[in-house]
């Protein structure tokens, strides 16, 4: 167990040592998000509930899809350098290598969030630091890493990866996307009463698919 | 009183020296390999003892990549059965991988990482005992003691090879699979891979390369092995064949 988590963590090391120096993921990614939140206040002119309902929208939209370019880039760059296959050689169950690579990006796209989040509760004018928004933020982030870190694996040995993910990650993507987006709606309009009810299924996504993804991990990179 | 195996044998002979029977470190068995309806590898079986140096030989597409995939555990047979120091490749990966050193066409390196922090990002994976003292000592032999703080994006292709070549023996792997380690080394590169080989026959090390450089296999290797169309067509010991022969025999195929 220890020796799991000491290799899990030399991972998560080695993909944010190589980050800082490269800033190759974090910088699109957060122009990205930002681009997308700016881009939908001004496309929307709207004031009470139907602003916090295409807040939480704008908000999802900027995540996910800088999280789709972050997730791609993050596994392509390592499997185009052939630096991955050295990953894969190495003595430690796949599973700790699917945990290490997975919090690495759950860590990124959390960055680009803690940083947007505060720019888009200016532009929004909306109240954004509710520790029930951070949980459904957390939650629905969680599930797109899970989820994500995977299926970028998946595509990003074929040559169509860049379409390829965002095509397979869609489907198995849609509840959590509609949970996430629902949840945030329900607490930046005060209306907590189904709260619960998404931001369980939210809970449970997160388990069952991250369990799911640990599990298959190995057969998905084995020739 | 605990008597070893070896003191046994030697006590029921009344102390005269019984041969000891060779254990293989890689026993291959009937090991094929299919990509969809192509057969890359057919029904080979093939032993390979402590100490051996050897060199697999063979055309482009032969099979040659893909054995060194499978018993580096990235590629999985499609029959047959692979061991390596008594562990079973699909049952044992793990144990597998922490006997089995790669060098590759690509140097698993990172380019954003410096010569040490590779090293010492790989000797904590591999679980690498004595990490410091063993990482000045790869650096001292690969030649980039000097250059150990220097990004490896920064380094010549010469340089990452030989930096590639000291990542995969850092954990003094009982398999060192070298795919082409020649290719792309300047003169340096190549006395350090001499050195290297040296190493491995010291310490009991298996070596199994592939090389398209006759002259550096046959003069490198103990034994040789040739791959045709996804069988081994020839295994014998290097000092018994001709090099003219051989490249005769490659460049029909």
């Amino acid at each position: 167990m220890r020796d799991g988590l000491d290799k899990i963590s030399i991972i998560v090391w080695k993909d944010l040592l190589t980050e800082i120096r490269t800033k190759e993921l974090f910088g699109g990614m957060f122009i990205f998000a930002v681009l997308t939140i700016i881009t939908f206040n001004f496309a929307f002119d709207m004031t009470g509930t139907a602003k916090a309902a295409s807040g939480a929208g704008a908000m999802w939209v900027a995540f996910n899809f800088a999280g789709f370019l972050g997730l791609g880039r993050s596994i392509s760059l390592e499997r185009d350098k052939g630096s991955f296959d050295g990953l894969l050689l190495c003595p430690v169950d796949r599973g700790t290598i699917f945990l290490g690579k997975f919090i690495g990006n759950l860590l990124f796209i959390t960055l680009v969030e803690l940083i947007s989040v505060p720019i888009f509760a200016a532009l929004f004018d909306l109240d954004v630091f509710q520790p029930l928004l951070l949980l459904a933020l957390f939650l629905g982030t969680l599930g797109f890493a899970a989820v994500g870190t995977l299926l970028a694996v998946m595509a990003a040995s074929t040559r169509s990866r860049e379409v390829l993910l965002p095509v397979l990650m869609f489907p198995i993507l849609l509840p959590v996307v509609i949970a996430s987006v629902r949840a945030t709606t329900l607490i930046l309009t005060r209306q907590t009463n189904d709260l619960s009810a998404w931001l369980n299924l939210l809970g449970a996504y997160d388990v069952l698919f991250l369990a799911i993804s640990y599990a298959v991990f190995d057969r998905v990179v084995e020739e | 009183m605990n008597v070893s195996p070896r003191a046994s044998q030697l006590l029921a002979s009344g102390g005269e020296a019984v041969p000891v029977p060779r254990v293989p470190r890689v026993k291959i068995s009937k090991l094929s390999k299919r990509y969809e309806r192509r057969g890359v590898l057919r029904s080979i079986d093939l032993e390979l003892y402590p100490g051996e140096r050897v060199a697999l030989l063979g055309a482009n597409g032969a099979g040659k990549t893909t054995l060194l995939r499978i018993l580096a555990t990235l590629s999985r047979p499609t029959s047959g059965t692979v061991s390596i120091a008594g562990h079973l490749t699909h049952k044992t990966a793990q144990a597998v991988r922490s006997q089995v050193g790669v060098v590759a066409h690509q140097p698993y390196l990172y380019e954003d990482l410096t010569a040490e922090e590779n090293l010492r990002f790989f000797a904590r994976m591999y679980s690498v005992s004595d990490e410091r003292s063993r990482i000045d000592e790869i650096l001292f032999m690969v030649g980039l003691i000097s250059r150990r703080d220097d990004r490896v994006g920064t380094f010549s292709r010469g340089m990452q090879q030989r930096l590639a070549i000291g990542r995969a023996i850092l954990h003094k792997p009982a398999l060192l699979l070298l795919d082409e380690p020649d290719s792309g080394l300047d003169r340096e590169g190549a006395r350090v891979l001499e050195r290297i080989l040296g190493y491995q026959r010291t310490t009991e090390g298996t070596v199994l390369m592939t090389t398209h450089d006759l002259r550096f296999g046959l003069s490198t290797a103990d034994r040789v092995l040739l791959l045709e169309n996804g069988k081994i067509v020839l295994d014998a010991p290097a000092p018994s064949l001709d090099e003219d022969e051989l490249d005769e025999r490659l460049s029909r195929r």
